[in-house]
């Protein structure tokens, strides 16, 4: 089903300030495609989570509406949305077992909607073979680890087979190991089922390694959305480039003057702009190690985990972090003279903000 | 190093073992022997025989059977009206917004009052004299209803007025615990049954009773327990010769035996906390037996 949400808004009354009031979602306006997979990203407080509440129907929104397919569902209870929801800590009933649990959705239906036993335990165990939980069926939630529960909490919201699925930090509560596999189930269920799924994550990695779609939040205000590829290379300004991506992107002080682009006395690219003080972005891949390089840092170490090489070196006009990171292949040549290390930044990997407002300049 | 360990463990234990030893251990096979003890007396502290004899005199004992009578109806009424009144309230309590501590505060008053004080309160409320009808009456003319004498009158209306004292002195302490219990389960578990288009029936009596049966059970075994032992409410309605009233209980019937006109007989009053021991111990094994399948700890 897709989804459109139409300047949504939504206010809340400060909790430590009864006059201040909270802007948590600001004019929203956008369209989920149907059958996409969409990681709404963000730092914590953004507002993604009141966005996920908004569209699941906890949360009434202040102003604006939220369409599922044609259908204004904006003043609809949760439960006449047919949305699924994951909550981040799962909320399984701890005092019923999995069947039960999963169960539970399917006996609330009334009237023409009623199921018999038989039917809902064969929902439940398709549901419960979905996300691979078919041989804990008689377990109790305390009795599964936070992977189980979570695929537990899973089956419980896709048993009704709803338009859209809802997950809140569904990766947030396990570890390292567990969180890669139970993406890619995420992943692996979503395509399976075909329903427009959005899930709320604060971890760039994770969302843009299985999402169709990323939208990326900041502060109630949607700052960009797009293929998760499409958004880490084309960053619409600087905050976004700044969320995207590990090692996170290095941030000078520098200017543009006649047509180059200056980090201090080097000259390391073109723009065809007027001349002006900008913040120019680097990813850690674009440096090139080069004999005569245009880019000239002082060297500070090398760096080796696992299948990556980084070059640890320093810049006076570096603002984001006191180290500048550079990603390099292992194999290629290092030049070190005195100290100073040079390189040749790759063009579509520097990305040149505004100081005025911290838009991109291309 | 284990042998030092486990003398240490015993010497930490040493002043609880011995309060409990003085003042729980030893009185409780005292009154054991005491209740066997055959013709006991007093003064010369001499008995003339062992045997169920006190038993089988306080269980012939017209008095006794009355303040059995009345303590089993006082129980049977009083736990089950009083926890799910208590329920109602709390579940009121807690889904009001304004004023929730205000309320909070009315309902937990009668629990720091002196249970003496609001009995003569209710004695008040409920009493007919030759000079004035009482409160209640007054309440009860204006329906067109006569006048009922609740304090000396018939037997349904004294245990009326007991009962109605019992819930209300004990309504405090549950509604405290119960309010504390439901402000405890996890909003997201009524979230996701919102979802889930769960009836608010259906909510109350899968998921909030479940999550907070543990302090349910609790309130029932402790207020079968604290029925059971009535005594000072019922003193405090009904003044001290509570055999004349007929409104003994089985606590009243010990203290008479022991301090009462009737007094100084400390091996029937033996039998009779023994009798009540047993009754509490059966009732409670069966809650226990109940609890194992309804109460769900996290």
């Amino acid at each position: 089903m897709k989804i459109v949400l139409e300047h949504l808004t939504k206010k809340f009354i400060s909790k430590h300030n009864k006059n201040e009031i909270v802007t948590a979602v600001n004019d929203f306006d956008f369209e989920i495609p149907d059958g996409k997979l969409v990681g709404l990203l963000g730092p914590s407080g953004c507002g993604k989570s009141t966005t996920l509440n908004l569209i699941c129907g906890l949360e009434e929104p202040t102003s604006g509406k939220i369409f599922f397919g044609d259908l204004d569902v904006s003043k609809l209870p949760p439960e006449n949305r047919g949305v699924g929801m994951v909550f981040q800590n799962y909320a399984l009933y701890p005092h019923l077992t999995v069947r039960q649990n999963i169960m539970f959705p399917l006996e609330n239906l009334k009237g023409a909607d009623k199921l018999s036993k038989e039917v809902m335990e064969e929902k439940a165990l398709e549901a419960a073979k979905l996300v691979q939980i078919e041989m804990l069926m008689d377990r109790r939630p305390s009795e599964l680890s936070g992977g189980q529960q979570q695929r537990v909490a899973i089956a419980r919201a896709l048993v009704k087979t709803p338009g859209v699925l809802l997950l809140d930090e569904p990766l947030s509560n396990l570890d390292a190991r567990l969180r890669l596999q139970t993406r890619e189930q995420i992943r692996r269920i979503q395509k399976e089922t075909g329903i427009t799924t959005i899930f709320v994550t604060h971890d760039q990695e994770e969302a843009m390694s299985i999402s169709d779609m990323i939208v990326v939040m900041s502060a109630g205000v949607l700052q960009q959305m797009g293929k998760p590829q499409e958004v880490y290379n084309d960053p619409i300004n600087l905050f976004v480039a700044k969320f995207l991506g590990t090692p996170a992107i290095n941030v000078f002080d520098g200017y543009i003057r006649d047509h180059g682009l200056y980090i201090g006395d080097d000259r390391i690219g073109e723009r065809n702009v007027e001349d002006q003080e900008v913040y120019i972005g680097v990813r850690p891949e674009a440096f090139d190690p080069k004999e005569n390089g245009s880019f000239k840092c002082k060297y500070d170490r090398t760096e080796t985990t696992g299948r990556d090489t980084s070059i640890v070196c320093h810049n006076d006009k570096c603002i984001s972090d006191e180290d500048i990171r550079a990603i390099i292949s292992a194999d290629e040549p290092v030049y070190i003279n005195d100290g100073v290390i040079t390189f040749d930044l790759k063009p579509n990997k520097v990305h040149v903000f505004s100081k005025k407002d911290e838009s991109v300049i291309r | 190093m284990k042998k030092k360990n486990d003398l240490k463990g015993w010497l930490y234990l040493l002043p609880a073992l011995v309060f409990i030893g003085v003042f729980m251990i030893y009185p409780l096979i005292d009154v054991l022997i005491y209740s066997f003890e055959e013709g006991y007396n007093f003064a010369s502290q001499q008995y003339q025989g062992i045997g169920l004899y006190n038993y089988s005199y306080v269980l012939h004992d017209p008095y006794f059977l009355q303040a059995l009578k009345n303590t089993f109806i006082l129980v049977i009424i009083t736990v089950p009206l009083s926890t799910g009144i208590a329920l109602l309230i709390s579940l009121a309590l807690n889904s009001i917004k304004k004023l929730k501590d205000l309320f909070q505060t009315i309902f937990f008053l009668p629990y720091v009052t002196n249970t003496l004080a609001v009995g003569l309160v209710f004695m008040i409320l409920f009493k007919k004299t030759a000079y004035s009808e009482g409160l209640i009456n007054l309440l009860l003319n204006t329906f067109g209803i006569a006048s009922i004498d609740f304090i000396e009158g018939p037997y349904w209306a004294k245990m009326f007025v007991l009962c109605f004292y019992t819930i209300w002195v004990v309504l405090p302490f549950k509604i405290l615990i119960l309010t504390s219990a439901l402000a405890s389960v996890n909003k997201d578990y009524y979230n996701v049954a919102r979802v889930d288009g769960t009836s608010k029936w259906r909510i109350f009596y899968k998921i909030t009773l479940p999550m907070i049966s543990p302090s349910l059970f609790y309130l029932i075994i402790t207020g079968f327990i604290g029925a059971f032992k009535a005594y000072s409410d019922v003193v405090a309605l009904f003044g001290v010769d509570l055999n004349a009233a007929g409104m003994n209980t089985i606590v009243g019937y010990v203290y008479d035996m022991l301090y009462g006109n009737s007094g100084g007989y400390p091996s029937f009053a033996s039998a009779a906390a023994l009798i009540l021991f047993m009754i509490v111990l059966t009732i409670t094994m069966i809650n226990l037996m109940v609890s194992k399948k309804n109460v769900h700890y996290q």
